[in-house]
């Protein structure tokens, strides 16, 4: 099932019905401003951030480094085995450059249906947290920046997190 | 250490009576088992264990479970705290333990030494008080990381029940019991977007200096409310520096009690152990004022 529609707008944007659905799809959250969009949130406001990531040059290398790391993590590897990665880093990319103020549109699933199934606790949840976070440092995106995408982050664990 | 994994299931049951965790847990059968030790939450978000031994900031008690375990783990630690003041030296040791990022239980000793104090105070030289506590809490709701999106803090509820060994001591100065309960509710938030870590609690006590010169006295024995605040500025995953303020009652009648607070550098240097430095003032003791000092505390834990 593939699903694309651009966020640039941000909620706005959503088809009706498709907004509806992820209304009905995620009771708990309905009602959030932070959740009922497929990228998870609404971007941070301004460009401090973005610049602080070191625009999309920056972000591509984070992810980059990160899926490395979390491929290679043992306490997550597996949950990357049979994925696209290729397709993985793209989305992420487009997502992180979307959420710090960047001028990008995610387009892939929202966080709830891009990891239906999975089974996800938040020991997977965390440790990925930590990896994104050493190849922020390894960036030399400065702490209360990485904090910032962080913020955005951590309520996607409602939606990511099932078991 | 590795408890088997239908048996951690049956044991969160137990402990805390949540079945949510307990029917669907093995169904992921070419899963590798979960660790029941896993150590899955982020530096820094378990505090560093407070005077009477429960999660916190040093001098207050949060709303954070003891250990590094996530809702599907059990976490620990041991700690010793040492604080030099002006007149008396003050140690804290103890252990605590998480359970499913719910339940912590946590004991600690108290040795507070008034040295050559003690002989002012007609007690004797190197006369020293000593203290047990036994502590329970509950996390009620929230979560301080998750949360991002909203105000709502972690708040958690629980108790101390408290032991003074001096108890002939204790009755002497003015005190009313050698042994007591506290009641608290505690709020932790950490806003990432600032990141900053807040907390603020609650507590229902009659102890005298937390319980080192007993509970209540001749002024009042009953229970007071009394606030802890917490502020932190995190300035690495592995640094958080921050400030707090106790307030505490005065019921024994020869000395006044002051409130106390703190200024505090913590530094994680990793999820097995920390170190934090304080300065603290306890302001007066037994009649001694202005106890000010140095406070330095290890933790080692997963």
């Amino acid at each position: 099932m593939t699903r694309q529609f651009s966020t640039t707008a941000g909620r706005r944007s959503l088809p009706p019905v498709l907004g509806v659905c992820a209304l009905l799809a995620t009771p708990a959250l309905a009602g959030s401003p932070v959740l009922d969009n497929p990228a998870g949130g609404v971007p941070i406001g301004g460009q401090s951030v973005y610049r602080a990531f070191h625009e999309q040059p920056g972000i591509d290398r984070i992810i980059d480094d990160s899926v490395a790391r979390w491929t290679t993590d043992p306490r997550i590897a597996r949950r990357f085995a049979g994925r696209n990665l290729v397709r993985l880093r793209l989305e992420l990319k487009a997502q992180v450059c979307y959420l710090v103020g960047g001028p990008c549109a995610y387009e892939g699933k929202d966080m709830k249906a891009a990891h239906a199934g999975m089974g996800l606790v938040n020991r997977d949840f965390n440790a990925l947290a930590e990896d994104l976070q050493l190849a922020m440092d390894k960036e030399r995106v400065p702490f209360p920046a990485q904090n910032r995408l962080l913020a955005k982050l951590a309520p996607m664990q409602r939606a990511i997190v099932t078991k | 250490m590795m408890i088997s994994f239908k048996n951690a299931v049956k044991l969160s049951t137990l402990m805390i009576g949540v079945s949510i965790f307990g029917a669907a847990r093995a169904d992921d059968a070419a899963a590798p088992a979960a660790p029941i030790i896993d150590s899955g939450r982020l530096l820094l978000t378990e505090g560093i264990s407070n005077v009477e031994g429960a999660a916190g900031g040093g001098l207050a008690t949060w709303a954070v479970i003891s250990g590094y375990g996530t809702r599907d783990a059990i976490g620990g630690n041991a700690h010793v705290s040492y604080a030099s003041l002006a007149n008396y030296d003050f140690v804290t040791y103890g252990a605590a333990v998480g359970l499913f990022d719910r339940v912590e239980l946590s004991f600690a000793r108290q040795d507070f030494d008034t040295g050559a104090t003690g002989g002012k105070l007609g007690l004797g030289n190197g006369f020293a008080f000593h203290q047990d506590i036994v502590g329970a809490k509950v996390k009620l709701f929230g979560d301080a990381v998750y949360d991002q999106d909203s105000l709502l803090p972690q708040v958690a509820v629980g108790l101390q029940y408290k032991h003074n060994e001096e108890g002939a001591i204790v009755h002497a100065i003015g005190g009313q019991h050698a042994d007591g309960v506290d009641f608290y509710v505690a709020a932790t938030k950490i806003l990432l977007n600032q990141s900053l870590v807040l907390n603020a609690t609650l507590r229902a006590t009659k102890a005298n200096q937390t319980g080192l010169l007993g509970f209540g006295g001749t002024l009042s024995d009953s229970y007071h409310p009394e606030f802890e605040g917490s502020a932190g500025y995190l300035i690495t995953r592995h640094l958080v520096v921050g400030g707090e303020y106790r307030t505490k009652p005065s019921n024994l009648a020869f000395a006044k009690e002051n409130d106390w607070f703190d200024i505090f550098a913590a530094y994680a240097i990793n999820k097995h152990l920390s170190a934090t430095l304080a300065y603290v003032d306890l302001g007066s003791i037994a009649t001694f004022k202005n106890q000010r000092g140095v406070f330095v505390s290890l933790q080692a834990g997963f």
